[in-house]
């Protein structure tokens, strides 16, 4: 089944740009503890866009390993959403973004855990308990910045209305979701988004926060429609396997 | 001026049964914070199946200068080691 | 040897010893450790805080020079090992600071010697990290280096130094092979990455002997560092090891080390080799290398940029501890 490969590349493709993104932080962080932590958030999401692409390339069959898909696509076949490949900025929009992506990847997980497809499953598994923990930690933190000071409170609020409209594009869904659930390999993305209110509401409103009242969406990601950031990530990411084609590493 | 996170000290059980052994400090704004920040510090290989934290500040160590008093007389007490009950070779292993 | 040149306080020939400080040292040659809050002479105290720190600055600075290939790493494998590297650098500043703490010296207050430009970093890390082989010549040469001398330090003679070393190395074991495993897919590469792993060795392996400080009859400081065991070897020791350890391992790379007059010594059972340019040396300690201003702003930008994260979670533990206060019967009486 093709869709099961689109889900493959969805997961890894956010999985390893995210991961890219959280990687940037690396010796930058605000607190040596906070640098190591951001680090094993990294770790986990580039080791589970492995796992998410090597499966995408067996399926598709093209001979296409986890690193031929990473560094050998250009952006329009990416597939991650927009949301993860928006620039770190401050660190509260990096912990803000976190934090909604965390919330729907654990609950995505947590279905997928239950997949149909063996393979999705068993990912899906180990990934969920990785996740698990960057949700608490994310969480934790944005509730605790929020009631913080004056001013990690307008940051946080700031980096929440930023990235409000990155947000629909997690819950919408389109033909190949509807297929995947059909054939329950995969959820449809519109129905976690109950739960996801509820999980993401009541650690912002502890956090003293308030939720934008818009539900205006970029969407495309997922579509291979990216914003202009994605084009820099692979242009880096990708610079030595694109410029020395020939050379193992 | 900022206030400085306060320092923490880490105590990981390795594997279960064993006892918590101190492994390191860190700093941490709350007890809560500092046991995640000991996960992502010292538990990165797999070191540790729990984990405590204590402030620096709450740990009463005895002086350096009690050393000879507090723990020099358990020296005199041999009876407390096997090694000073003789036992015969031929009873084996004990 | 991410401590070079660490002034040593208070040298003392032991007929100028008090009573406390002939028993100290008593102590330390009958191999015991010093541990916190034991007396100890102030000159030991001081030269401690500077050279732990000085070790931490350098594990924290040394993140910079390879952080920078993070996002360009070559493949899915090689991004995780490299970041899980620099990772364990950043833990290693923290042990380091943290085993410096217990001298009575907050982090806060090094890192703002690191930052004012008092407190000093190894020289390694001012150099600029050009091409993907310069990730495997920093494992391979530089936690090369760093690793002989770590090694010696597990038996320092302050308790908490010497276990934060224990520690340090085990967890560096697998830095410099990752090095050299980089350095052999260069080496054994195409054209082009042998080019690379070659102009690596070039401009790493001078800065890489320099790290093991100036040579024994310059370095003034080094005879009270050794009685009080917070420095095992000589400089020129090591440096010695280093080269008799690394030249073979150039060799089976099929590169060439960058000193014309590098030659094994029969007599002495080591290579002979050039010394590195003390003045570079010099000059970069005193901020003139290629990257040290780069470096120093990274440093600032990330202490300044997170002091509204530092401050926020504090200012929330605080709420958090007055609520929990407030919440307990007694004080509610």
């Amino acid at each position: 089944m093709n869709e099961v490969v689109e889900l493959a590349l969805r997961m890894g493709d956010n999985c390893l740009i995210l991961g890219h993104r959280v990687s940037e932080w690396c010796g930058h962080g605000p607190v040596i503890e906070e640098d190591i932590a951001m680090a094993n958030v990294a770790l986990d999401l580039i080791g589970q866009a492995q796992m998410w692409l090597a499966l995408a390339g067996e399926l598709e069959g093209q001979g296409r390993d986890a690193d031929a898909l990473a560094y050998r696509r250009d952006a329009f076949d990416f597939r991650n959403l927009l949301l993860v490949e928006r620039p770190i900025d401050d660190f509260g929009v990096t912990l803000m973004r976190q934090f909604l992506f965390d919330a729907w990847h654990k609950l995505m997980l947590e279905h997928l855990v239950r997949s149909s497809d063996a393979r999705v499953a068993e990912i899906a598994a180990k990934a969920v308990k990785e996740v698990t923990y960057h949700l608490e930690r994310s969480g934790d933190l944005v509730e605790r910045l929020g009631d913080g000071t004056a001013e990690s409170r307008a940051r946080m609020q700031a980096a929440l209305d930023a990235l409000w409209p990155y947000v629909g594009e997690m819950f919408a869904s389109d033909a190949i979701d509807h297929t995947l659930a059909a054939h329950a390999v995969a959820p449809a993305p519109e129905t976690l988004r109950h739960e996801w209110d509820t999980l993401t509401g009541s650690a912002l409103r502890a956090a003293t926060l308030d939720i934008p009242d818009s539900d205006f969406a970029h969407l495309g990601g997922r579509a291979g429609r990216h914003t202009e950031h994605l084009g820099y990530i692979l242009a880096d990411m990708q610079f030595l396997q694109r410029a020395y084609p020939d050379a193992q590493w | 001026m900022s206030k400085e996170w306060p320092l923490w000290e880490v105590f990981i059980r390795g594997q279960h049964g064993l006892n918590h052994r101190h492994v390191g400090s860190l700093h941490a704004p709350d007890a809560e914070i500092a046991l995640l920040n000991a996960r992502d510090v010292y538990t990165r290989r797999n070191e540790g199946v729990s984990i405590w934290v204590v402030k620096s500040s709450d740990i009463t160590a005895s002086a350096p200068s009690d050393k000879g008093p507090l723990f020099d007389p358990s020296n005199a007490k041999v009876y407390r080691h096997p090694t000073f009950f003789e036992v015969p070779e031929e009873v084996g292993h004990m | 040897m991410y401590a070079q040149m660490v002034q040593a306080e208070g040298m003392k020939a032991p007929e100028e010893m008090d009573e406390r400080e002939r028993a100290f040292q008593a102590r330390i040659d009958a191999g015991e450790k010093i541990e916190p809050k034991e007396w100890m002479p102030e000159g030991y105290r001081k030269t401690l805080i500077r050279q732990i720190s000085q070790h931490a600055h350098s594990e924290i600075v040394g993140q910079l020079p390879e952080g920078n290939w993070i996002t360009r790493a070559p493949t899915l494998e090689r991004k995780q090992i490299l970041l899980a590297k620099v990772q364990d650098e950043a833990g290693h500043g923290l042990y380091l600071y943290c085993a410096a703490e217990t001298l009575g010296v907050s982090r806060d207050e090094l890192n703002a010697q690191l930052l004012s430009g008092k407190a000093k970093y190894s020289s390694i890390f001012n150099y600029p990290t050009l091409n993907w082989a310069d990730i495997g010549a920093v494992g391979w040469l530089v936690d090369g280096a760093a690793i002989m001398n770590q090694v010696a330090l597990q038996r320092t003679s302050y308790g908490p130094y010497a276990r934060a070393m224990v520690r340090i190395c085990k967890e560096e074991s697998f830095h410099q092979r990752q090095g050299y495993t980089i350095m052999m897919k260069m080496a054994f590469g195409t054209p082009a990455q042998k080019r690379m792993a070659q102009d690596a060795l070039n401009r790493f392996w001078y800065p890489s002997l320099m790290m093991f400080g100036p040579s024994d009859k310059d370095s003034v400081h080094s005879a009270q560092s050794m009685a009080w065991k917070i420095k095992i070897n000589t400089n020129d020791e090591l440096r010695q090891k280093f080269v008799d350890q690394t030249v073979p391992q150039a060799k089976y790379l099929g590169l060439t080390i960058p000193d014309a007059d590098l030659a094994w010594n029969e007599e002495k059972g080591g290579y002979d080799f050039s010394e590195p340019d003390w003045s570079e040396f010099y000059a970069v300690l005193k901020g003139n290398g290629p990257c040290n201003a780069e470096r120093m702003a990274a440093r600032q930008k990330a202490w300044d940029d997170g002091a509204w994260y530092r401050d926020g979670l504090m200012a929330n533990a605080e709420k958090r501890a007055e609520r929990r206060f407030a919440a307990m019967p007694i004080a509610a009486e």
